[in-house]
C-alpha cells in the first residue's frame, strides 16, 4: 500500500475532467495504482455479485455482515503480528463462517449468537489497533476500504481467493440453489444440506475477505447484498438474477472508481452511494402502481 | 400380499423422535398404486413416519421397507411435499425453475446439457397439475393453491413411484382443497403412483382413498376408511370413548376428544 499513499501525499490536486471521454478514461489508467484498483475491483465485483444472489435467497445477509466484522479482528491481529492483514481476514472469516454454517438455518437464536460474537470480535479488533502503534491508516483501510492503495501482489492474492470462491460456487451451484430454495425438499432428494450450509459460509468468507479490500468491513453490504437484492426485483430466473447482480456490482465498482479519480472523496462513498441510489430508484419505480405489472418478476 | 409387491411394508415398526418413542407396534402393507390418508392429532408422529420412509430417521425397532428395500435418503422413487411449504411474497424464484430443481437439483455443478429433455419433463409435470398459466411467474407471487400445485409438479417431475404429502391441504380453502385432491386422485389412477397424504380432515379425501392410516396415542391402525373411522376402533386407539358421526352428505365428524372437538376431523 505504501506506493499509493506516497502518490496521494504528493498529488494535492485532483485531476480535472475534460470534454473528451476517451481521454478522461485513458487518464485514469495512466497510473499503476488505478490499474490495480480496477483489476481488484473487477474480480471482487464478479464474486460479490454472484454470491450475493445466494445470500439474498438464503436470507443470510446478517451473516455476511457479521463475517466482515469478525474478519476485522483477524485483520488487525495480523497487522500486530506483522502479517499481511488479508491472511488474518481469511483465517477469521473462514473460521467463523464454517461455525455459523454448522449452526444450520434452523437454529432460531442464530442471529443473536452471531451478534454477540461479532460485538466481541470488534472489541478484539480495537485492542489490536491500540497494540499496534504504526499507521492508523491500516485500521481505516480495513473499516472503510482502500482499494486505491492495493498493490500488484495484493491483486494477485485477491484474484486467487476470488477464483477459489467462484470455482466452489460453480461446483455446488445446483444443490446450493436447491437447499437455498427449500431445505426439506433438497434433503429428501439426498442433498447434504448441512454440509452445503458450512461450505457456503466458507465460500462467503472468501468473498467477504475479497470485498473488504474494496469497500471495507463496514460497507460490505453495498457489494454483496445490494446488487443481488436489486437483481431479484427484476427477474426470478436464477441464472439471469446472478448475471444481473454481477453486472450491477461491476457497474457500481467501475463507476465509483472513475468518479473518485476525478474527485477528492473516497471510492467507498461513491460505490455505496451508487448501490443505494440504484436500489432506492428501483424500489420507488416498482412501488408506483402504474408500473407494478411491467416490473414485477416474471 | 408379499413384501416384494407392496409399496410400503412394516412389521412391528416403532418410531423414536429424540428420546421419546412416538409410536410402536405398527404393521403396514400399503399396496402399489393405492391412496392412503394419514390421520391423527398434532404431534402423534405422522410426519415422523414420513421421515422414516425418507430414510432421514432410522426405525427405533421393527422393520420397514419401501418397494422391498430399506429406506434411503435421496431415493429417486419417492416424491415429497414437506409440511407448511409456502413461499414468501418476495421469494423470487420462477415456478419453472423451482419445478426443474426436482429434475437435477441434487446434481453437482452447473447444468451443461440436457436442457431440452429437462424442459420436457418440467412441461409434462406442469401439465399434469394444470399450472401452465403461471409457471413462468415468481412462485412467491402465487396463491396458496397455485404454490401447492407447483410443489406437486416438483414432486412429480422426478417420476416418483411413491408420493409423500405432508398436509398439502391445510392452508387451502375448500374449493382449492377439492381441486388439488382431484389432481392427486387422477395421478394415482393414471400413473399408478402410491400416495400417502397427511391430512386433518378426511372428508375431502373420502371419495378417493383406499386406506386410512390412523396414528394416535402411540399406536397405529390401518385399513379401509369404513373399518378405521368407527366409534369402536377410535375408542380403542385412544383408550377413551370416541363418537364418529356421519351427516346426511356422508361427511364424518369425530367427537369425544377435547383438543379435537372444535373442528371436523376424521
Amino acid at each position: 500500500m505504501a506506493e499509493a499513499w506516497l502518490f496521494l501525499a504528493v498529488s494535492d490536486t485532483t485531476p480535472q475532467l475534460t470534454w473528451n471521454l476517451l481521454a478522461d478514461i485513458a487518464a485514469i489508467f495512466q497510473y499503476q495504482f488505478m490499474v490495480n484498483a480496477y483489476l481488484a475491483g473487477t474480480v471482487v465485483a464478479i464474486v460479490a455479485g454472484a454470491i450475493g444472489y445466494f445470500v439474498v435467497l438464503r436470507g443470510s445477509a446478517f451473516a455476511a455482515h457479521a463475517l466482515s466484522h469478525i474478519g476485522f479482528a483477524g485483520a488487525t491481529g495480523a497487522v500486530v503480528l506483522g502479517i499481511n492483514p488479508i491472511f488474518g481476514l481469511l483465517a477469521f472469516t473462514i473460521g467463523s463462517g464454517t461455525a455459523i454454517g454448522a449452526l444450520g438455518n434452523r437454529l432460531r437464536s442464530r442471529d443473536v449468537t452471531i451478534g454477540i460474537v461479532l460485538a466481541w470480535t470488534l472489541g478484539l479488533g480495537v485492542l489490536f489497533i491500540s497494540l499496534y502503534t504504526g499507521y492508523a491508516q491500516e485500521a481505516y483501510a480495513l473499516l472503510f476500504g482502500e482499494i486505491l492503495g492495493i498493490s500488484v501482489n495484493e491483486v494477485m492474492v485477491t484474484s486467487v481467493v476470488a477464483a477459489l470462491a467462484l470455482a466452489a460456487l460453480i461446483a455446488m451451484y445446483r444443490p446450493l440453489l436447491y437447499s437455498s430454495v427449500d431445505q426439506d425438499l433438497a434433503r429428501a432428494k439426498g442433498v447434504p444440506t448441512l454440509a452445503l450450509s458450512v461450505a457456503f459460509m466458507a465460500v462467503l468468507a472468501l468473498a467477504v475477505t475479497d470485498a473488504v479490500q474494496v469497500v471495507g468491513v463496514l460497507l460490505i453490504f453495498a457489494l454483496i447484498v445490494t446488487p443481488a437484492a436489486i437483481a431479484v426485483r427484476f427477474t426470478s430466473r436464477p441464472s439471469l438474477a446472478i448475471a444481473t447482480g454481477v453486472a450491477l456490482a461491476l457497474v457500481f465498482t467501475w463507476l465509483g472508481l472513475a468518479i473518485s479519480y476525478y474527485s477528492p472523496h473516497p471510492v467507498s462513498f461513491f460505490i455505496t452511494t451508487l448501490a443505494f441510489v440504484t436500489y432506492l430508484a428501483v424500489r420507488l419505480v416498482q412501488a408506483a402502481p402504474s408500473r407494478r405489472r411491467t416490473l414485477s418478476p416474471t | 400380499m408379499s413384501v416384494g409387491s407392496a409399496a410400503v411394508h412394516a412389521t412391528g415398526l416403532a418410531a423414536r423422535y429424540g428420546n421419546r418413542v412416538v409410536w410402536s407396534g405398527c404393521d403396514l402393507d400399503i399396496a402399489r398404486g393405492s391412496f392412503t390418508a394419514v390421520l391423527g392429532p398434532n404431534g402423534a408422529g405422522k410426519s415422523t413416519l414420513f421421515k422414516l420412509l425418507l430414510g432421514q430417521l432410522p426405525p427405533a425397532s421393527g422393520s420397514l421397507t419401501v418397494f422391498g428395500s430399506r429406506p434411503r435418503a435421496g431415493d429417486p422413487r419417492i416424491g415429497y411435499i414437506p409440511q407448511t411449504s409456502t413461499f414468501d411474497p418476495d421469494f423470487s424464484i420462477r415456478g419453472r425453475d423451482f419445478v426443474g430443481l426436482g429434475v437435477d437439483g441434487y446434481r453437482w455443478g452447473v447444468p451443461l446439457m440436457g436442457g431440452i429433455e429437462k424442459g420436457h419433463l418440467v412441461d409434462d409435470a406442469v401439465d399434469v397439475v394444470d399450472a401452465g398459466g403461471y409457471v413462468d411467474r415468481a412462485i412467491g407471487m402465487l396463491s396458496g393453491g397455485e404454490q401447492q400445485r407447483l410443489l406437486l409438479a416438483h414432486a412429480l417431475v422426478g417420476r416418483p413411484e411413491l408420493l409423500l404429502m405432508d398436509e398439502p391441504l391445510s392452508h387451502l380453502d375448500v374449493r382449492n382443497q377439492g381441486s388439488i385432491v382431484n389432481v392427486i386422485a387422477k395421478i394415482v389412477r393414471d400413473r399408478g403412483i402410491t400416495v400417502l397424504l397427511i391430512a386433518h380432515d378426511v372428508n375431502p379425501l373420502l371419495p378417493h382413498i383406499d386406506n386410512v392410516l390412523y396414528i394416535a396415542n402411540g399406536r397405529t391402525a390401518v385399513g379401509a376408511p369404513s373399518e378405521i373411522i368407527t366409534s369402536a376402533k377410535l375408542s380403542a386407539i385412544y383408550s377413551a370413548p370416541i363418537d364418529v358421526l356421519t351427516d346426511r352428505l356422508g361427511r364424518i365428524f369425530v367427537t369425544g376428544l377435547e383438543e379435537e372437538a372444535v373442528h371436523p376431523h376424521g
